[in-house]
């Protein structure tokens, strides 16, 4: 009896804190966008009478899917993206009911291909870095297409260092990736005028050439953590690795970002758009939960403010590159308006 | 023919063998010795691999805890900050109404803001001010606040108070950050490693024991970053599945091992269970995702559906071990019993289950001590998040140590590399004392027959 009455108290109590209607913002998405949100989350939590709002790293896709379910409370309020909603996407939403969605674009972030500053800085092009890490690469005559046979770096061009090439970068399912081979390799791939021609007779191959990225070992999947690859680049000399620019800007102190079309990654040249790899962050908002969920405009208010976002917010010293201040006016506007999507 | 043949030869073996068996062995003969010596080097390799598995087995065990302790231990000092506070009455409380809620809205930030500026008064880019008031954590002012409120006889006062420092300038005075590398390539600049000396010559610069890294929950600034909000996660997690798997589990065994009639569905049965205990985590994730949000609705990242898809999970590890503690109970206690006029349930109540607890208790721990350290089927039920508040039940969002752990090794900021290997050895002592009671019980309830 005595027993029965304490695992009732026991349960009774873990169940004490049981939530009527949800009075917490919920926020899923991109683990990328995820280091910015939680900040402002917080901050918000802080500075306002609102909860603070809980944050799940589910990946930009994975996200979406969420987000798209429906309309309700068992349902997110917001999602975080690495990359801008698809058009179907867009569509799977609407068929769950989920009609007006707001699109926030926070800022930029870079992608970087760095290495241990004990080593040499390199300055590739997009074609170099193709070539090192594509797994279908023209011959050297540029007739044919054959699996990538470079082993060094200096192989592709006799300026670069003769060093195996060896590069840490994150896996299929992540963001980072699909940018890098959209910003990199798609677009040098269409610079060898064997693989262009293929646009025009196998766009199937094509496609598939262009993403392909080289398995025997020179291309190393690391894994998502990008901490990982920082150690591993530490204890490496000779390793690469792709990550987001935060963790470059935290280790610039035994790391260093190799320059791509001549562009060094700092701060200043992701921000005005001269260094190549770089993306655009998001965030969405369902609109039918505004004014449903309490806090959902305050926390827009706090992400779009210039304390949060401007160019000397706490997001940039988190690592976040700031669109130019018109840019931002505009997209806090709209925001503010709930003005929805369309595609 | 062949068989006939074979039986001949077979024959002749053993009377060889017959006649050796006769013939008196001479033991000091050099090929017995020799056999011996064999015998003797095989032993001692044998005992040799043994000694060496173990080894490399303790070497992997030293050099992990090692890597871990040494990186992480760090992480239970915070440095403090002593500044000048000046406890203003205009700035505090103008009006002088003694009023909490006023005091409490007070401005504790621009306090020590203005303290900072009074210690540094070359002070006066915008930037570098910036930099300055970045020596301080965000959090400083909430703790001025308390401080204040507690004792309002500060008011008016000037003290010197230690402040929690923000993460680079602990990073700095734990050595992580090295003043000799060019400036443009660290998080400091010059300037603020010459703040740094200046207070550290002033003796006003200090690591304390970090009481908040045990009693916060997460937080985006590592200074600030605690365990205890995870600590809690994990508890009522745990709660949930231990109320649901023992029970369940225990009384599939008591009826699997004492009363199922052995046909070919209990075999079925037996067969799943023992197949379910090899399946993948994340299958149950998948499972708890379907049955217990899509078709239940409970909430999210609420510990009730980490706890509930955990107890799928440990179910088959408790029901293993918990047959074998029942098998491990001589029949002649059994037959004892019922000789004696008890009924079958009375046997098994009155004395089956109390000899095998100590086996079935062993197993439930290890099979929690498992839960407790499992992250991937909780991604698919929203458990892997970023939470603040730390949960006051199990309906509330939480999270669970090791999920804890894979987001501070995920963040950017340096100072969360130490905080991850503390969080690691956070959850390695809880998984010790687990471990640690399963085999105190072990030897306080276990009988020899």
């Amino acid at each position: 009896m005595k027993k029965t009455l304490a695992v009732a108290a026991l349960m009774s109590v873990a169940f004490a804190g049981a939530a009527q209607a949800r009075d917490q913002i919920r926020i899923v998405g991109s683990s990328t966008v995820f280091p910015f949100a939680t900040a402002v989350a917080e901050e918000f939590g802080k500075t306002t009478s609102f909860k603070t709002p809980v944050i799940e790293s589910t990946g930009s896709g994975g996200g979406l899917k969420l987000f798209c379910a429906g309309v309700g409370e068992q349902n997110p309020d917001i999602t975080n993206a690495s990359r801008r909603i698809k058009k179907s996407e867009v569509e799977t939403c609407a068929k769950n009911g989920v009609e007006e969605i707001t699109e926030v674009k926070i800022g930029y972030d870079g992608i970087v291909l760095s290495n241990s500053n004990e080593a040499e800085q390199l300055d590739l092009t997009k074609e170099q870095i193709f070539l090192a890490l594509a797994k279908i690469v023209p011959s050297k005559d540029g007739k044919s297409l054959v699996d990538n046979f470079y082993s060094t770096w200096s192989e592709i061009d006799p300026s670069l260092p003769d060093v195996k090439i060896e590069v840490l970068g994150p896996p299929p399912t992540s963001g980072t990736r699909d940018a890098f081979t959209e910003l990199v390799l798609e677009e040098a791939c269409e610079e060898f005028p064997v693989i262009a021609e293929l646009e025009k007779s196998n766009k199937d191959k094509f496609k598939a050439v262009c993403a392909g990225v080289r398995e025997d070992g020179a291309y190393i999947e690391a894994g998502e953590n990008d901490n990982l690859i920082v150690q591993k680049l530490e204890a490496n000399k000779d390793a690469f690795g792709i990550f987001g620019f935060s963790f470059l800007d935290q280790n610039g102190d035994k790391l260093q970002g190799s320059l791509i079309g001549g562009v060094a990654p700092t701060f200043e040249a992701i921000s005005a758009g001269e260094y190549p790899v770089s993306r655009s962050l998001y965030f969405y908002v369902k609109n039918a939960h505004v004014g449903t969920i309490p806090g959902m405009m305050e926390y827009v208010s706090e992400f779009t403010s210039d304390k949060a976002w401007g160019e000397e917010g706490y997001l940039a010293d988190r690592g976040l590159i700031p669109m130019d201040a018109k840019e931002r006016e505009a997209v806090h506007n709209a925001a503010m308006n709930l003005s929805p999507l369309s595609m | 023919m062949t068989d006939m043949a074979s039986l001949m030869e077979d024959r002749a073996a053993a009377k060889v063998i017959s006649d050796n068996l006769h013939k008196p062995v001479d033991w000091d003969s050099p090929k017995i010795a020799r056999n011996i010596k064999k015998r003797y080097a095989a032993e001692r390799r044998f005992k040799f691999y043994g000694l060496a598995a173990i080894g490399v087995a303790l070497l992997a065990l030293f050099v992990l805890a090692g890597s871990i302790g040494s990186k992480g231990y760090t992480a239970f000092f915070q440095t403090y900050v002593q500044l000048e506070i000046t406890f203003d009455q205009d700035a505090i409380d103008p009006d002088r109404t003694g009023d909490p809620a006023v005091i409490g809205k007070a401005n504790f930030d621009g306090l020590i803001k203005q303290a900072l500026r009074e210690r540094f008064p070359q002070v006066t880019g915008r930037q570098e001010k910036r930099d300055l008031y970045s020596i301080v954590s965000g959090g400083a002012s909430y703790d001025l606040r308390e401080r204040v409120m507690e004792n309002p006889g500060l008011i008016g006062q000037t003290r010197k108070v230690w402040l929690i420092s923000g993460d680079d300038f602990d990073m700095l005075n734990k050595g992580y950050i090295s003043a000799d590398v060019e400036e443009g390539n660290r998080r400091l600049n010059d300037e603020e490693i010459a703040w740094y000396d200046a207070l550290k010559s002033d003796g006003a610069v200090e690591k304390q024991f970090h009481t908040r890294f045990f009693t916060n929950g997460d937080s985006r600034e590592p200074e600030l970053a605690g365990i205890w909000g995870a600590a809690v996660g994990s508890l009522y997690t745990l709660m949930v599945t231990l109320a649901l798997s023992f029970p369940i589990g225990v009384l599939a065994a008591v009826y699997l091992e004492e009363f199922a009639p052995k046909n070919r569905f209990t075999q079925i049965v037996e067969v799943n269970i023992n197949n379910l205990a090899a399946v993948p985590s994340i299958v149950f994730g998948l499972l708890g995702l379907e049955v217990y949000l899509n078709v239940m609705h409970l909430p999210r990242s609420a510990p009730v559906v980490g706890g509930l898809t955990l107890a799928l999970m440990t179910l088959p590890t408790i029901i293993i071990a918990s047959r074998a503690a029942i098998k491990a109970v001589p029949p002649s206690i059994r037959q004892a019993a019922l000789g004696l006029g008890a009924s079958p349930v009375q046997t098994v109540t009155h004395h089956v289950l109390p000899l095998a607890m100590p086996g079935i208790l062993t197993g439930t721990i290890i099979g929690m001590a498992q839960a407790l350290g499992e992250t991937a089927p909780l991604l698919m039920i929203g458990m892997v998040a970023f939470i603040v508040d730390i949960p006051g039940g199990a309906l509330d969002p939480a999270t669970v140590l090791p999920v804890q752990i894979y987001l501070w090794a995920d963040s950017p900021e340096r100072a969360f590399v130490e905080k991850t290997s503390a969080a690691i050895m956070v959850l390695l002592a809880f998984l010790v004392l687990m471990n640690g009671l399963a085999v105190y019980l072990r030897k306080k309830f276990e009988r020899k027959w």
